[in-house]
């Protein structure tokens, strides 16, 4: 088994297992046992937990904080990183404070615009965007340098991820972008909420057509539908997000009280399908807020129990 | 048709109402207009297509403005009417004069009138 | 250009109420052509303004000036006398022009009558756009002369982000996604090889981020 990093995530991925990640979204307050608690709840399902960095531009408890708690509690997190709001003195400083702490996962993020937010009068600084910031966390572990030329004692070891969305435009630089980024240096990637299923085949096809399956672990993001509102919102609404009419026409053809159900199916089916698929490495389930039916969904897709890695 | 309208209306000929400047209309207030207000051609029927939007919005610029000084927006105002409506045009003249009247002098005239000693 | 744009009337008058003897100043460069304070924008400006003063029953004075250039001090100086008979200058030139306005005038009080946005052109009549931030080290040949410094609202330099959608921007519907822009652009050109080269870390201290700037061309120095 080949590793670069102590990550276990990147100890599963390597054993050739599809993992099984999540993530869990900080609260506006300081009360720490707020995540500890969304992450008891699926710790034993996942192989390890996304901490989102103020996600849409909402002033939240910060991830960094949040994945130390992960860690003191024995479940693995990974530290996502936006650019919006950290130059890279800041950038590179919490990589360090996260690497203090063992954190080995790192997800690579633009970050939404802060118009969304809770500030959206605020700056924005970006002075790196997330391709960059993959470069340098790989800079920063494989040379063991800062930017600036100077040796860190101690180098982080961060297993490095970024998103990416296959059903952005435009699509046609979707398979080169996501060349782009393994040159960059990363080394998984957690995809934006699939539900068309035969776009994200097609995007991966092209991807494999290229050859770039074998140089990155794709997990594919698959979220719960609670409601046949919530589909309608995400299509109409999220920008980047393809939600087909026929997942639409599915979820609101059943009772509302039934919805939620439906909602499940449709995500275990998705894995189900998607497992079968060449070059799926894993999944990464993002619940909003409804963290707690992560376990039914990982079981009914029979990817329970979790290997068990050193 | 000799049709009659308040005699203290003043009529200034231009060759369209998009001629008329938002400085043309401020210029009459600072000379001691108390109302302004534009006659121009059906929209939709300008001869150079846009002149008459182009006035309606000045005139809507000046009502902000005057608003803003003092003055009162609504001493500012602009009809369409065709050529062919002249009761329409003697209708407005009224409608306008005593809008005015009611709203009473331009208080900059009266500022002025005060400092050259004419003041009642 | 440099693109301004009024100030509301509204703060203008807060600002200079109280004052005896006002100037409009005006630039016939930029603030010209994009309609914010030329000399028609300084008419308008200072009859409101004598229009405000009557009707508040003051005296205050209102005079207009429309400068050739007030980033330029041999324009300012020509000026000396206009200004120095007022007691308040309002500046109706952008924000460099507002300034060296108030260097050169060391005990007269500057206003700033508009607003200075950004520079840019002309899309129709009565509608300017951003092209340029000034960062000091243009990327226009790597990015098929559309930049993302001045055009992304990330600045994203190896784009798009997952919020670009239908050629707009997650921000806003009426904003172009410039990254759809540079793909557009680079497969027109027959490029889109280059659109793999990752850009790397921008040098951002010849942009605002190293201080204030200036540029010295020795060979025509003085």
């Amino acid at each position: 088994m080949n590793t670069k990093t102590p990550s276990k995530l990147e100890k599963v991925l390597a054993a050739g297992h599809q993992a099984v990640t999540s993530e869990c979204g900080p609260p506006r307050g300081s009360d720490a046992q707020v995540i500890l608690h969304k992450a008891e709840m699926i710790k034993n399902h996942v192989d390890a937990i996304n901490i989102t960095d103020n996600q849409t531009s909402v002033t939240r408890l910060c991830s960094l904080a949040s994945c130390i708690h992960l860690k003191l509690a024995g479940v693995e997190p990974i530290l996502q990183m936006v650019t919006r709001d950290r130059n890279r003195i800041a950038m590179q400083s919490d990589i360090l404070g996260a690497a203090s702490f063992d954190i080995h996962n790192m997800l690579c993020l633009t970050g939404d615009h802060q118009s969304f937010g809770d500030c959206a009068q605020g700056q924005n600084v970006h002075d790196l965007d997330s391709m960059q910031l993959i470069q340098m966390v790989r800079h920063m572990r494989d040379e063991g340098k800062f930017l600036g030329g100077d040796e860190i004692k101690r180098p982080p070891k961060i297993f490095v991820g970024a998103a990416e969305n296959p059903f952005a435009d435009p699509f046609e630089i979707r398979v080169p972008r996501l060349a782009k980024k393994i040159a960059a240096g990363v080394e998984f990637i957690q995809t934006q909420c699939i539900f068309n299923l035969d776009k994200f085949e097609l995007w991966m096809r092209m991807a494999g057509d290229r050859g770039l399956l074998d140089q990155v672990y794709i997990l594919a993001g698959l979220t719960p539908l609670k409601t046949a509102g919530m589909a309608k919102y995400m299509k109409n609404r999220v920008p980047g997000m393809d939600v087909p009419d026929e997942v639409i026409k599915r979820i609101s053809g059943v009772p509302k009280d039934q919805q939620a159900d439906e909602g499940i199916k449709i995500c275990v089916e998705s894995i189900q399908r998607l497992k079968e698929f060449p070059g799926v490495k894993g999944f990464h389930i993002m619940a909003i807020e409804w963290e707690e039916k992560v376990p039914e969904i990982v079981e009914k897709a029979g990817l329970y129990p979790r290997p068990k890695v050193d | 048709m000799r049709l009659n309208y308040p005699a203290h209306v003043r009529v200034v000929r231009v060759p369209c109402t998009g001629k008329v400047d938002l400085i043309h209309i401020l210029r009459a207030f600072e000379k001691g207009a108390d109302g302004v207000y534009l006659v121009g051609c059906m929209e939709g029927s300008c001869f150079y297509e846009q002149g008459n939007f182009r006035a309606r919005k000045r005139v809507e610029h000046a009502q902000r403005l005057l608003e803003a000084v003092g003055t009162g927006g609504q001493r500012v105002q602009m009809y369409n009417l065709s050529s062919g409506e002249a009761p329409l045009f003697a209708q407005y003249a009224r409608e306008m004069s005593e809008r005015i009247m009611a709203l009473g002098p331009n208080p900059a005239k009266l500022a002025m009138d005060v400092r050259q000693g004419k003041a009642a | 250009m440099i693109v301004a744009k009024g100030k509301p009337l509204e703060e203008i008058i807060e600002a200079v109420k109280d004052c005896d003897s006002i100037l409009v100043a005006g630039c016939n460069e930029c603030v010209t052509v994009c309609e914010a304070g030329g000399s028609k924008e300084v008419g308008i400006l200072a009859s409101a303004l004598r229009l405000y003063f009557l009707n508040q029953g003051k005296k205050t004075q209102v005079g207009e000036i429309t400068l050739q250039r007030q980033c330029d001090r041999e324009y300012l100086i020509q000026a000396r006398e206009s200004v120095e008979s007022y007691q308040m200058v309002i500046s109706m030139a952008c924000g460099v022009g507002c300034q060296f306005m108030a260097e050169e005038f060391a005990n007269k009080p500057v206003q700033p009558g508009v607003n200075t946005m950004f520079m840019g052109g002309a899309l129709e009549r009565g509608v300017w756009s951003e092209r340029c931030q000034g960062c000091g080290s243009c990327l226009l040949a790597r990015t098929g002369g559309i930049c993302p410094v001045a055009r992304c609202a990330k600045r994203v330099l190896n784009g798009p982000c997952g919020g670009s959608s239908n050629g707009k921007c997650e921000i806003s519907k009426d904003v172009d996604c410039a990254w759809q822009l540079i793909v557009n652009r680079l497969k027109a050109l027959g490029r889109m090889d280059d659109y793999e080269q990752i850009i790397p870390l921008k040098d951002w201290s010849s942009d605002r981020a190293g201080g204030p700037r200036k540029v010295v061309k020795e060979e025509v120095r003085q």
